[in-house]
């Protein structure tokens, strides 16, 4: 008989790693139908190819570890690493590009470094930061949401999924049609430029066909489908508030500050939560357990942390959106608020701590 | 005061929170629903000489001798200690090592009783009371007595000598006694049904308690899936007519409600310091079934021989709780439950979350042991292999004490014993909330357990190097100071002949005066004198170099393995004050 569990406690466990994980597999489906919805079939083809390549690339990298694959791959961490990423590349991405990202997260950022549990690093945001990097025309080019109203604007046209595949697999569009008459800027990005260019808040609503209600077109779907996701999350207690409150939060105080000082240059805070990956980051990928504090403070201040570095990237930085940057700025930093972040233990005195 | 505060919160005490605490399926109604019987007298009695926490008892009977009930078997050694009496009256048939309800499986010296199934009584002491209501004019000192007499120790699993926590010492007034029924273990039910069917028999153990230590009230708390019980205390305590003294409190059923720390903060909303006791904060607290027993003992003589134990779990055909003679094998309570039923996973001494496996059932039943729990696979599944920690801080979320378990885990595994007191591995009462879940499923109590053993021996380790390192000092400090004292001898031996020597050898030194003849007799006995000295000086000059190469010698081959420069330094002393540069120093100061 294996005498692995003498110890107490000698209750059946309630939770399982696995479990978690397809808990936010679960919690990523709304989202992803809007992703889907707005921006065409290349969104599915990729999370279809960054899994398979993120599931051959952790089997091949526990075996030359000389360890059992099946556990690995069973835990669907390196599936979960993979649909973050899928979700963050844009749905044109030539496949090698998101191979070469997955794998770069996967066998570089995770196993590299001991695997699951061990990696300090966000893999899927490492991954989509190295192809940000290497890759930046390619990283940044986004379709514009599937709105008639936008589309008519400014005579673009979708991509059916025939189109789609063939775009990943072969880069070659359909016939007759260029690649200025299906991509668009992000909201994100084409604020960056209209303010660059001097232009007021209320000029780039007026002529830009990309806002919506309350953040950009279509994005601001999006953003609220994974919204939905993430309260599930919270609901299951897969996660707990801390992280996104703080990083919403930190987002929100920190574009409502420059708002409210100066609203024709700084735009409303609510653009900022609902465009880019500020929602998918906040309750998916900043939430990464393995990456964050662990300590409840220590949880508000990196989630706050992130939201207005965010803020700051976005606002004064090189690049349109810095949910990854931000994510992996704060991964640096998580070990050492996790040590100033101890909790008070039980019957002990406040302010009072041991030598460390 | 009160009177408003029952206005703003309905009538209802305020309850505080702790951190954490998990919610359990209860499993209680497995075993609760018929009420306690006797179990059937066993052929055979196991007593354990040591069943509470401190010295073993004495044993005061031989091999042949008959035994009657209630009789004492083992006297306490010490003050923290407790007695032994018989449980039935029988003959000695061995007093041997036997397997004892421990976690390590090892066995411990038992008194073994044959019974005679006559169940004949000792003489049991006089009552100290006629009845509770007379308690008063009793004398503390002598209650506290009889209470040590009746062996009685913690019931609830600590088995702590009662009398030693009802004398907190009159440097820390008690205000609070409570009296603990929250029962939060899953499955375990004796306190349930002790509540239930001797609530009387509580409420005098807790008038003679609040008397004991001069407290002005006491709280029982009851965890509210024991509704029965609740009600029970509350006409007992009405019959008794100390309601403005005594009151039940009903909680939320959490788990670890039942913890110590835990029910005193949320009774109070106080907090026993870290490393100390409820007594530093005026409260003493006291599980139900001790509380009875202090009763039985005080109002009709009875040592602790018995006990109310839960025989449940899926893996008996019949569970249910039982008054059983201390004593009885862990194998004759589970035949009188029927046996076992199906698969066994495990039985187990105590609830799921903190009891232990018992590798045997042929183990005695002690006065700490509250449960017997058979388990099948389907209520307590094999975790299997635990998978790596993700982080993801569940069990920080769970724990009781606030800690954070899996920064205790890391620095566990890698056994980094500083780094696991830095995050107070010593509050860590064990409750298993972390393990239960991790999704992981990572045995974390087996690691906080293993770290704080560790720590222990450590410790005691570093006792014992510390008292070498201090008798190595004394004796360095000491052939020093004898060295010393040599010199200085042999300095003054110098000076002196060198004195006497001066005067000679500065005349020696000028012309000498012609015709002086009676100096040159006079010169050469001093001369003859100064020859004599110094060989002396010579010979002890070379003794204490042979002496110094020794010590040389000795101290470089301690001292090589510990520093590898030692060998480079040869002067003898230089070692010494490197190796033991602080008591060296004191040395010197001397």
């Amino acid at each position: 008989m294996a005498m692995t569990f003498v110890s107490s406690p000698h209750s059946a466990r309630v939770n399982r790693v696995d479990q978690v994980m397809l808990q936010v597999c679960l919690a990523l489906v709304p989202g992803t139908l809007a992703l889907v919805w707005f921006f065409g079939w290349g969104v599915l083809i990729n999370m279809a190819l960054a899994t398979l390549f993120a599931v051959l690339a952790e089997a091949l990298v526990m075996k030359l570890r000389g360890r059992p694959a099946l556990p690995a791959i069973g835990d669907y961490s390196a599936v979960v690493t993979a649909l973050l990423f899928a979700l963050t590349i844009p749905p044109t991405m030539p496949w090698w590009m998101t191979m070469l990202g997955i794998v770069f997260a996967i066998v570089i950022v995770k196993q590299l470094y001991g695997g699951i549990g061990y990696n300090p690093f966000n893999p899927a945001m490492a991954g989509y930061v190295f192809l940000l990097i290497s890759y930046p025309v390619a990283t940044t080019s986004w379709l514009p949401p599937d709105v008639p109203a936008l589309l008519e604007a400014r005579e673009l046209s979708t991509l059916s999924f025939l189109d789609s595949a063939r775009l990943i697999f072969t880069s070659t569009l359909p016939e007759g049609l260029t690649w200025d008459a299906v991509s668009a800027a992000t909201p994100l990005d084409e604020m960056r430029t209209l303010l660059d260019q001097g232009r007021t808040i209320d000029e780039i609503r007026a002529s830009s066909p990309l806002w919506g209600s309350f953040g950009g077109r279509g994005w601001e779907w999006v953003g609220n489908w994974f919204l939905l996701g993430g309260l599930y999350l919270l609901w299951r207690r897969v996660i707990s508030w801390h992280i996104p409150v703080a990083v919403l939060g930190g987002l929100l105080a920190a574009s409502a500050a420059f708002w409210l000082v100066d609203p024709q240059h700084f735009p409303f805070p609510g653009f900022h939560l609902f465009s880019g990956a500020a929602i998918l980051g906040a309750f998916f990928i900043a939430t990464d357990p393995v990456s964050a504090c662990t300590t409840r403070r220590g949880q508000l201040i990196y989630g706050a942390a992130i939201g207005g570095t965010i803020f700051a990237i976005r606002t004064w930085g090189g690049y349109p959106d810095a949910v990854a940057f931000a994510v992996l700025l704060m991964n640096i930093a998580a070990p050492m608020i996790d040590h100033y972040s101890q909790p008070r233990v039980f019957g002990h005195r406040r302010g009072v701590r041991k030598k460390a | 005061m009160s009177g408003l505060r029952s206005l703003l919160t309905g009538g209802r005490r305020k309850l505080w929170h702790f951190h954490g605490g998990v919610h359990l399926p209860d499993e209680k109604t497995l075993s609760n629903g018929s009420p306690v019987i006797d179990a059937p007298l066993p052929t055979q009695l196991v007593l354990p000489l040591q069943q509470h926490i401190g010295a073993p008892a004495r044993c005061r009977v031989s091999v042949g001798d008959k035994v009657l009930k209630g009789q004492l078997i083992a006297e306490p050694q010490g003050y923290i200690s407790a007695p032994v009496h018989a449980s039935s009256s029988g003959t000695v048939v061995a007093i041997e090592a036997r397997p004892i309800p421990h976690p390590s499986g090892l066995s411990a010296p038992c008194v073994v009783i044959e019974t005679d199934g006559e169940e004949r009584w000792a003489e049991l002491p006089a009552p100290l009371a006629a009845s509770a209501a007379e308690l008063d004019a009793c004398d503390p000192a002598a209650l506290r007595e009889r209470i040590r007499a009746s062996g009685i120790v913690g019931m609830g699993g600590a088995s702590f000598p009662t009398n030693v926590k009802l004398n907190p010492g009159k440097d820390q007034p008690i205000d609070t006694v409570i009296i603990n029924g929250a029962e939060c273990e899953p499955y375990i039910t004796c306190d349930d049904l002790l509540m239930r069917e001797h609530a009387a028999d509580i409420v005098d153990g807790v008038r003679l308690m609040l008397h004991l230590v001069q407290a002005k009230r006491a709280l029982i708390g009851v965890e509210d899936n024991k509704p029965e019980a609740a009600a029970a205390l509350n006409s007992a305590i009405a019959e008794a007519g100390v309601g403005d003294r005594v009151e039940v409190v009903v909680i939320p059923t959490l788990y670890p409600s039942g913890g110590e720390k835990q029910l005193i903060r949320i009774l109070t909303g106080k907090e026993v310091p870290s490393h100390g006791i409820p007594a530093q904060i005026g409260i003493v607290c006291q599980n139900v079934g001790t509380t009875a027993a202090v009763a039985d003992a005080v109002l009709r003589g009875r040592p602790l021989i018995e006990r109310l134990v839960t025989v449940t779990g899926r893996g008996v055909v019949e569970p249910r709780n039982y008054r059983v003679p201390i004593g009885i094998s862990a194998e004759a309570l589970i035949a009188a439950s029927g046996g076992y039923r199906g698969e066994l996973e495990k039985l187990v001494a105590g609830g799921p979350m903190m009891g232990f496996r018992l590798d045997t059932d042929l183990v005695p039943i002690t006065k700490a042991t509250n449960c017997l729990l058979a388990l099948t696979p389907d209520e307590s599944p094999d975790p299997g292999a635990p998978l790596p920690c993700i982080r993801c801080g569940r069990c920080a979320e769970v724990c009781p004490a606030n800690l954070l378990p899996q920064q205790l885990y890391w620095h566990a595994r890698a056994k980094e014993l500083d780094k696991v007191q830095d995050y107070n591995l010593f509050d860590c009462i064990e409750c298993g909330c972390c393990a239960h879940v991790c999704p992981s499923h990572i045995p974390l109590v087996q690691y906080y357990r293993f770290a704080k053993t560790e720590s222990w021996a450590r410790e005691q380790e570093k006792r014992a190097a510390d008292h070498a390192r201090e008798r190595h000092a004394a004796r360095e400090a000491r052939l020093e100071r004898q060295e010393r004292e040599r010199k200085a001898k042999l300095r003054k031996k110098k000076e002196a002949v060198a004195a006497g020597g001066a005067k000679p050898a500065a005349g020696r030194a000028k012309p000498a005066p012609a015709g002086a003849q009676p100096t040159a007799d006079a010169k050469t006995k001093p001369q003859a004198d100064t020859a004599d000295k110094q060989a002396l000086i010579e010979a002890a000059r070379r003794r204490a170099a042979e002496k110094k190469a020794m010590l040389a010698k000795a101290e470089e081959t301690t001292a090589a393995s510990v520093d590898q420069q030692a060998s480079a330094q040869d002067d003898a002393a230089a070692t010494t004050q490197r190796a033991q540069p602080r008591e060296a120093v004191v040395a010197d100061q001397e």
